[in-house]
């Protein structure tokens, strides 16, 4: 038994037939080929599968596809712009923000949606959003200052628009 | 040698890129045509005689392609233990089969019992369910002093008590019984390191193919060494020819010890892919990650710390059991002996020590190297005797370090020193490291706030934790004596294209560390060229001729050494050929910052055109082969000793128990420094490894061999809002036997922070007066709390 879903993903419309069970994140890295989205536990803990579904940071992991029909939905794919990177991209390579980059897209996708509604955020707010993210190669100190250097950014571009 | 100022400096690295947009490409992301997948029928209980396996109604599933059991692979060795212990009376360790697939007894939770293959990840993990399996449950041991003692349960029928091995170094015992009888002061400590899971964020995962048309094999792997991988897998699992092997281990999400070792999927999918004609890929869940990937530590040790009425160090004992879970893993039995008996010197000069270490086999998960491996272990029992002792004899702690330190000695004008446990350290400035901390800790004013705390009914604690590391592994020789099976060199082949660009093939591996970045500003540095010019590979045996891989802190010391001996001979060469077309001598040829030029003259050949002349030889000496293009080995003389000196100062909540971290300064010397924003990046996540162990993790097993914290929402792992920023201080004390003068940095954090975090709790609880020796780890509130009370 299959099921249609219509989804539209980094900006492109998508119509497939689905599994119920198939989870969102075997959806887009399976079936889509997106494979820049994690799977690092089945606990929905870890936050690797972090993407944004209607502009809201999600763990894709516990999600089915089917629940994902008619959203909007950015992944890591999606993130930068013509080819110019998101102050998050440029802001984890400027602060060694990653290493093995196994959780760096779900940390990025965490932190975009931080920015969003609190553009300055404090040391605190910064950890305190990261929290559902795990890292086990920078130990968090660079991120923490990778996500204050994009807040920086972002602000110093609004101020010249 | 020709420098422009590459080295040293804090490049932005140039892999990243691609992990930012989502491009990394890690083993679960092959797909490969054809592709099958596999699920595996695991063991429910610690121990049990298997009576039956029934896959006749799975068999019969949608989409299933093959199902084997351990009855199809009794033919098929198992994965080896890479290191041999012997035992004191000389017996060869006992070391059991580790079998692809079991077929008699399962021995630990999670240990393999079967093996389905379907067109699908959900069609084979629901034809593993209707696998059904009949056990006979046997009586479990999961405690490793417990599992010595007569009448325990046997987890290998034909290992009497349990032992692998039993073990000592050092000091005959009875002069350390003497000298510790006329000690004027004993500390003695009996403690639990715990057992930890390492949990690096990418699950294992692999993708095994076989050709018929070339009969060779492509094996895709999560490993931090692929070349060793092979190695084991073909010489000692399948009987396969390695030439007709390729082991690829592409982007690879963390590692920490857990992706070194030859694992059972490993061998088992390669063997399947030949059967079946397909590829076949698995990828642990991280449910099985917890059960499977091996674990860390998990010492049971008494120690005592013997002083005289100075305070000087005048003896240490040490007797501890370690387990090894329920079968030998690859380096398994080198980790409580060769990578933790021999640190127990410290940074001190203890004139007598003896280390006796039993290892046992237990009903749980193999446990192996994990980030330190046996150093952290050897730190925490050195650096938390001289602290309690410090308490004790109410002597100041960094004092009673000053009074015991090793002197500065740089390893080239004075010697190195030759400790009681088999090393000899290569250069140092221990005393360096704990002034830098102190000042950087502000130490008077701590004290003074301490008390101020104290006053008002909080408690404030300050931990020290001087450590030193053997790093840089190893010497092939002197490990091979030790009881290594395998070299520990490394391998680099450096390739000058036509127009002057460089391809580095290395046999180090990367799965975070930064090669790509600091590699290349190595080679970019010593010939002169842009950065950008430098491209590292690794990680793919078909492109890089050998390699040990990357562990141990090895990387830069072993790996970047064997790189500078092949541009070394690179720029040999490219001044013949520069002399030939100068028209002077070889001997009277220069080379600095990309260019060749006659001594004395301005007469000069840039890099690249020396490249396209070695491809391009119309006018070149006669006796010169074209091309440039060499292959270098590097075997280390000696280890590196990294070192340093971590400090924390915390706060305890006198009604709960919760410990806060307040402040961690690390202050680490690891010699040269290549790129010091990758160096103290590594420091970091070491810090956060080593601090996890103190206040957050820990496996429980209950007594019927069931992981009770078998996933994250169970097992604490450390998170963003647990931490501080770290204060990050340096020393540089140059490692005087390699050519970059590098001594390592990867373990440092997670060897260095463990005590220090537990001596500051400590040390909190004294202020109030709470005189408490010890208290397990982690170090829970409850705990924290239990041992206010009960003090």
């Amino acid at each position: 038994m299959s099921t249609k879903i219509n989804v539209t993903v980094n900006g492109v419309q998508y119509s497939h037939f689905v599994e119920p069970r198939l989870l969102l994140v075997s959806y887009l890295r399976d079936v889509l080929h997106l494979t820049g989205t994690h799977v690092g536990c089945d606990t929905s803990n870890c936050g690797a599968c972090t993407i944004h579904v209607n502009g809201k940071a999600t763990k894709c992991c516990t999600l089915l596809a089917v629940q994902a029909d008619g959203c909007n939905i950015t992944t890591i794919e999606g993130l930068s712009n013509n080819g110019e990177l998101h102050p998050l991209q440029e802001g984890f390579n400027e602060c060694h923000g990653l290493q093995c980059g196994f959780c760096t897209p779900g940390m990025i996708m965490t932190a975009a949606d931080l920015l969003q509604h609190n553009p300055q955020p404090s040391e605190a707010d910064i950890r305190h959003a990261l929290d559902g993210n795990f890292c086990r190669c920078t130990g968090y100190h660079n991120i923490v200052k990778s996500v204050q250097y994009a807040a920086q950014k972002m602000k110093e571009k609004e101020v010249v628009h | 040698m020709s420098t422009n100022g590459l080295i040293g400096r804090a490049i932005k690295r140039v892999e990243d890129k691609r992990f930012l947009t989502g491009h990394g490409n890690y083993t679960d992301d092959i797909v490969l045509p054809k592709q099958t997948y596999a699920s595996f029928v695991r063991s429910q209980y610690a121990h049990a005689r298997l009576l039956n396996v029934d896959t006749s109604a799975a068999k019969e599933m949608p989409g299933v392609v093959a199902i084997y059991t351990g009855t199809d692979l009794v033919d098929v060795n198992g994965v080896p233990c890479g290191w041999q212990v012997n035992f004191k009376n000389g017996d060869t360790m006992k070391e059991p089969k580790h079998p692809l697939l079991v077929a008699d007894k399962v021995r630990h939770v999670g240990d393999a019992i079967a093996i389905v293959i379907a067109e699908t990840i959900e069609q084979a993990t629901d034809a593993a369910e209707a696998v059904m399996v009949e056990y006979e449950e046997l009586p479990c041991v999961v405690d490793a002093a417990k599992a010595v003692q007569s009448g325990a349960p046997l987890v290998h029928d034909d290992v009497p008590n349990n032992k692998s091995f039993d073990w000592v170094l050092g000091n005959p015992i009875e002069e350390v019984n003497e000298a510790m009888r006329k000690a004027a002061h004993v500390s003695t400590l009996e403690f639990v390191n715990q057992r930890l899971v390492p949990n690096a964020i990418e699950p294992r995962s692999y993708n095994s193919s076989y050709d018929p048309a070339t009969e060779k094999y492509t094996l895709y792997t999560s490993s931090q060494n692929p070349h060793l991988i092979r190695l084991l897998m073909c010489a000692f699992v399948l009987g396969i020819p390695e030439h007709k092997v390729r082991v690829v281990s592409p982007d690879v999400g963390g590692g920490f010890g857990s992706k070194i070792f030859h694992y059972t999927e490993e061998a088992l999918l390669t063997w399947c892919s030949k059967k079946i004609g397909r590829p076949v890929k698995w990828t642990s869940e991280r449910s099985e990650s917890f059960l499977l990937d091996a674990h860390g530590r998990d010492h049971i040790t008494k120690a005592d710390m013997g002083f005289d009425a100075n305070g000087k160090i005048v003896a240490l004992r040490v007797k501890t059991y370690a387990n090894l879970g329920a079968y030998l893993s690859t380096f398994s039995s080198c980790v409580p002996t060769y990578l933790h008996g021999t640190l127990m010197q410290g940074l001190y000069t203890t004139p007598k020590i003896n280390v006796d270490v039993t290892g046992v086999f237990t009903n749980t998960t193999p446990v192996d190297a994990y980030r330190g491996a046996g150093r952290p272990e050897a730190t925490y029992l050195l650096e938390r005797l001289i602290d309690l002792a410090a308490l004790e004899m109410n002597i100041d702690p960094a004092d009673l370090r000053f009074r015991n330190f090793i002197p500065p000695f740089d390893g080239v004008n004075q010697p190195g020193y030759q400790t009681q446990v088999a090393l000899q350290y290569d250069s140092g400035n221990y005393e360096g490291v704990l002034k830098k901390g102190l000042e950087m800790v502000n130490y008077a004013e701590v004290r003074r706030e301490q008390q101020e705390a104290a006053h008002n009914g909080k408690l404030v604690g300050i931990g020290f934790s001087t450590y030193i590391e053997a790093c840089g592994i190893a010497p092939s020789a002197i490990v091979g004596s030790l009881g290594c099976r395998a070299g520990l060199f490394e391998s680099a082949h450096v390739r000058v294209q036509p127009t002057g660009k460089v391809s580095v093939y290395t046999g180090s591996h990367s799965h975070g560390q930064g090669h790509e970045t600091t590699f290349a500003q190595v080679v970019a540095d010593k010939l002169g060229i842009n950065l950008n010019d430098v491209e590292i590979i690794h990680g793919d045996s078909e492109a890089v001729a050998f390699g040990m891989g990357t562990y141990g802190s090895r990387s830069l010391s072993v790996g970047g050494s064997a790189i500078i001996k092949s541009i070394e001979k690179i720029i040999e060469k490219g001044k013949k050929i520069a002399a030939h077309k100068l028209e002077a001598s070889a001997d009277d040829i220069e080379f600095s910052s990309g260019k060749f030029t006659v001594k004395g003259t301005d007469k000069s050949i840039g890099f690249g055109e020396v490249a396209l002349t070695a491809y391009v030889p119309h006018v070149y000496p006669k006796d010169l082969e074209p091309g440039l293009d060499f292959s270098s080995f590097y075997d280390p003389a000696n280890f590196t000793y990294p070192f340093g000196c971590h400090i924390a100062v915390v706060e305890v909540d006198k009604e709960t128990g919760k410990v806060s971290l307040k402040r961690f300064i690390a202050v680490d010397d690891v010699g040269n420094v290549i790129n010091p924003m990758i160096v103290e990046g590594q420091i970091h996540g070491g810090l956060v490894q080593g601090i996890g162990q103190a206040l957050f993790e820990g496996a429980e097993y209950d007594e019927n061999g069931q992981l009770t914290n078998a996933s994250y929402m169970d097992y604490c792992m450390p998170r963003a809002d647990d931490f501080p920023m770290f204060e990050m201080g340096s020393q540089v004390t140059p490692c005087p036997h390699n050519p970059l003068g590098v001594k390592g940095a990867g373990e440092a954090g997670t060897i260095g922070a463990a005590p220090a975090i537990v001596n500051a709790v400590i040390d909190a609880l004294w202020s109030g007066g709470h005189k408490v020796k010890d208290i397990r780890m982690p170090l829970t509130s409850e705990r924290v709390w239990h041992a206010m009370v009960d003090a």
